[in-house]
């Protein structure tokens, strides 16, 4: 083990560590990483062209279904920028609402987070805990919204359902359970040993290295960089209710376990201050079918952290360009730089520690070449014409398949 | 013929067999209880085994064949030979000799070594990373082990397992000074069995199945049954070594056939013992995370070796006091 | 720091129902708002489509079967269970029931036509009569 060769293991695509398919090719010393080179691509499945063929009300539900954690971030951040161009204003309950929702989903994030952490580090204890109590979360919003998961409740101009007092009580009172079981989160994650020798001194990012590597969300907030659009640019009901930003000094593993807890903490405090303000009034603006033509940008804090969307219309009932850019593709790259010199027993926790959502990340890089100075962009028609000479230089024969679709349209 | 059914039904390899699913259903079913869902039902050991009996053996083609199969066999038939000498009621094993006490150690690190050649042999990355890691961790809890065993040993001045349980049966208040070696053999027993917190070798998320990586089918089937033989196998050792056996008068010299009441008795105490054992087990998988290699490595050495150096004095001590 | 910190709540679950739902022998009620199979009322449907306009996927179609009588036919399968179409209706005509269990392994059990009244069988009050194979 000493005198060990160098050799590559294969992290992924499938791989017990990762919840969602993606290459980390680890070179290693024995037990030693030298380095990882990382591959995205995987789960990319052209969300962003078929955005280009349905209207703006199918592509709701499309924007939705980036991803099934973070689905109403993605939800409200295409909405936001679509609202924005057809310049429409949605009414305060409607923003409250939205603002609940995502409140709630931040809040059955960070608990899946902590049981998915546990389950890396060998403490599957945590994880049967963490996510028994996720479903009081997963039970309520399914009563307010008609699903756990892509909950549907968004639509141009503002929310589709209302909440009834009723629901507004048994909010409160699920928040009450779970704020006692996060105190007894804070209070394991704080004091079992082995626990704490897993994630200290693991995934260390310095605060000059976030700020270069551009990491955003949890990974940066606990590097002791206080980045978060809820409050710097306020969207929803952020701007009328009062929250503070956590952040941490540990800069590792362990600071990014201690500011997803305390974020649950704000959360809850957040829920209530919603449920207590929230005013009367119409949830929704009609909205037009054909939005008028422009662009717009809108940023979301998802769980993971910004997330942003660039809408561009022509006028008709359907978007030209879409374009996601998701949290984790920011805080990917900063995995190979906290990996550096590390064992290969802390791999799957610090890339589990950035929150990874691969099916979110997924979507179109441009990659501009250092060394040429250049970057080349193909068009559509190009990619087809390029696709199906791959095809034919490797034997496929169209011309079969050609008689078969046609017979069968 | 006597000894052959000895061997292969009891106390050899069928009842070891049963007693080994029923420990692991023990195991699982208290873990999960422990982590407030329900667990599976009593026949799922059995039903595991026989569903990877059915299934085909895969065997990659790089890999060494013989090396390959022969690691789970070899694994099974060390842990079943070291059950012969454990004494099972009334301080009565099957065989037992001057010594063995130290042959039922060694036997059981031969299923770490066999782990280790299957997993070499393999040639695949995961498995050798994990059979390497093994090694590693062998280095760690193998002193600790035989230094809390040889301890009570060297108190009761016999190196038999028979002698060492007639001994504490006849002095019982010296059960008590043993408990500090007795933790440091179950947490020693804790790393043999390549259970969390000691689960290193075997990390499910860091490096798949680690030396069992590309077993499948029946060799795979003996690998596991050789896991749970050798958690009975184990805990039968300490509960011999440190838990007190009921001496029950009556009991005859000669472990015939015959079913003395007596006899029953013991066994079942020795039953409940092991169990006890089991449980705690199954305890400090559920609360506590696993260790990084380096960690335990340091662990190790820095707090049960010590602990068991200190027992061991504490027993030479009380030795030299008892036979003044 | 505290050495196993998590033992007594541990020991405690040893003692309190597990939080285990044995499915399919128990099964949890679901809220009513749930959003699961797609249900039709032919008599209030007026044909305008607007329902098959607004659908991301594709799954409802309806065909006109005589003067103001429709057929909808829902195809499970497609179905993403988004609810826009009961929304988009000027009519309600549609609505999504809590009905969850609706995997099959036949494919035809997953296209639910809904009939409309045939032009013969005209009555005061209108039935729909619903072939519901959708129930797994």
């Amino acid at each position: 083990m000493h005198e060990s060769h160098k050799f590559k293991i294969p992290i992924g695509p499938q791989h017990p560590a990762l919840k969602e398919p993606e290459s980390f090719s680890v070179a290693l010393k024995g037990e030693k990483i030298l380095g990882v080179e990382i591959r995205l691509g995987y789960n990319h499945r052209g969300i962003e062209k078929a955005c280009e063929e349905r209207t703006y009300i199918q592509d709701i539900y499309l924007a939705e279904r980036i991803c099934g954690i973070c689905s109403h971030s993605h939800s409200s951040c295409f909405i936001q920028c679509v609202e924005e161009l057809a310049g429409l204003e949605v009414p305060k309950r409607g923003l409250f609402i939205r603002t609940l929702i995502g409140e709630l989903e931040r809040v059955h994030s960070h608990f899946l987070w902590l049981g998915v952490a546990g389950h890396e580090v060998g403490f599957d204890t945590l994880l049967m805990y963490t996510w028994r109590d996720r479903e009081l979360v997963m039970d309520l919003l399914a009563g307010l919204t008609g699903n756990r998961v892509n909950y549907g409740m968004n639509t141009i101009g503002g929310v589709r359902r209302d909440v009834t007092k009723e629901q507004l009580r048994k909010i409160k009172e699920t928040v009450d359970v779970l704020e006692e079981r996060t105190m007894y989160y804070i209070k394991i994650a704080t004091s079992e040993p082995t626990l704490i020798n897993r994630l200290s001194g693991v995934g260390v990012l310095s605060r000059e290295d976030t700020l270069s590597l551009d990491a955003v969300g949890p990974t940066a907030r606990a590097s002791g960089v206080s980045r978060d659009v809820r409050r710097d640019d306020p969207y929803a009901a952020y701007a009328e209710l009062n929250f503070y930003v956590i952040t941490d000094d540990h800069c590792d593993v362990y600071g990014r376990t201690i500011v997803r807890v305390k974020e649950l903490l704000e959360s809850f405090k957040i829920i209530r201050e919603i449920v207590a303000k929230i005013p009367e009034g119409p949830i929704a603006v009609k909205a037009p079918r054909r939005i008028p033509a422009g662009e717009a940008l809108s940023r979301y804090e998802a769980p993971r952290g910004e997330d942003m969307h660039y809408v561009k219309s022509n006028g008709s009932d359907k978007p030209e360009r879409v374009k996601v850019r998701a949290p984790t593709l920011a805080n990917v790259q900063a995995v190979k730089h906290m990996l550096k010199d590390r064992y290969l027993a802390d791999l799957p926790i610090v890339i589990a520690a950035i929150d990874p959502c691969f099916s979110c990340t997924d979507r179109m890089v441009r990659l501009d070449r250092m060394d040429k100075g250049q970057s080349d962009v193909i068009n559509w028609k190009q990619l087809h014409d390029y696709s199906l000479g791959w095809h034919r230089e490797h034997g496929v024969d169209f011309s079969s398949l050609n008689e078969r679709l046609k017979k069968a349209l | 013929m006597r000894e052959l059914f000895n061997i292969i039904v009891f106390p050899g390899f069928i009842f070891l067999a049963l007693f080994g699913f029923a420990a692991e259903y023990f195991d699982r079913r208290m873990h999960a209880r422990l982590q407030n869902r329900k667990g599976p039902p009593w026949f799922q050991p059995v039903a595991d085994f026989i569903k990877l009996i059915s299934k085909e053996d895969l065997i990659p083609s790089d890999a060494n064949a013989g090396m390959f199969r022969m690691a789970p066999i070899v694994a099974l038939a060390s842990t079943v030979t070291a059950f012969l000498y454990i004494p099972l009621w009334n301080g009565k094993a099957l065989y037992s000799f001057n010594g063995d006490v130290i042959v039922v150690l060694y036997f059981l690190t031969i299923p770490t070594m066999a782990i280790f050649i299957g997993g070499w042999y393999s040639t695949s990355l995961f498995a050798r990373l994990g059979s390497v890691r093994a090694i590693t961790q062998l280095f760690a809890y193998e002193v600790p082990l035989f230094i809390g065993i040889l301890s009570a040993a060297l108190l009761a001045d016999s190196w038999s397992l028979a002698g060492i349980v007639r001994f504490y049966n006849s002095h019982p208040l010296l059960f008590i000074c043993n408990i500090p070696g007795f933790v440091v053999s179950l947490v020693a027993l804790l790393g043999k069995l390549e259970r969390v917190p000691f689960d290193i070798p075997e990390a499910e998320t860091e490096i798949v199945a680690g030396a069992f990586t590309e077993y499948s089918g029946r060799l795979l089937a003996f690998f596991r049954m050789t896991l749970a033989i050798e958690m009975v196998v184990g805990a039968s050792l300490l509960a011999a070594v440190f838990l007190p056996t009921v001496a029950v008068p009556g009991a005859s010299g000669s472990a015939g056939t015959g079913l003395y009441p007596a006899a029953f008795i013991g066994f079942g105490v020795y039953l409940i013992e092991v169990f006890f054992i089991v449980a705690l087990i199954s305890l400090a998988r559920t609360i506590f995370a696993r260790l990084r290699l380096d960690q335990m490595v340091v662990f190790c050495w820095k707090f049960l070796a010590p602990l068991g150096i200190a027992q061991l004095l504490l027993n030479l001590y009380l030795k030299g006091l008892l036979t003044r | 720091m505290k050495h196993g910190a998590m033992l007594v709540q541990v020991l405690r679950s040893l003692f309190k129902k597990p939080a285990t739902v044995c499915y399919p022998f128990e099964k949890l009620t679901m809220p009513e708002k749930m959003r699961g199979k797609l249900k039709f009322y032919p008599a209030l449907c007026i044909g305008c489509k607007m329902c098959e306009r607004d659908c991301p996927s594709g799954a409802i179609m309806i065909t006109k079967i005589a003067d103001k009588q429709f057929d909808c036919e829902v195809r499970l399968d497609k179905c993403i269970y988004c609810g826009q179409c009961a929304e988009s209706c000027p009519k309600k005509a549609l609505e999504m029931t809590p009905d969850l269990e609706l995997a099959s392994g036949d494919p035809l059990k997953l296209k639910v036509v809904y009939h409309g009244n045939p032009p013969e069988i005209s009555q005061a009050k209108p039935q729909s009569s619903e072939r519901a194979e959708g129930k797994a």
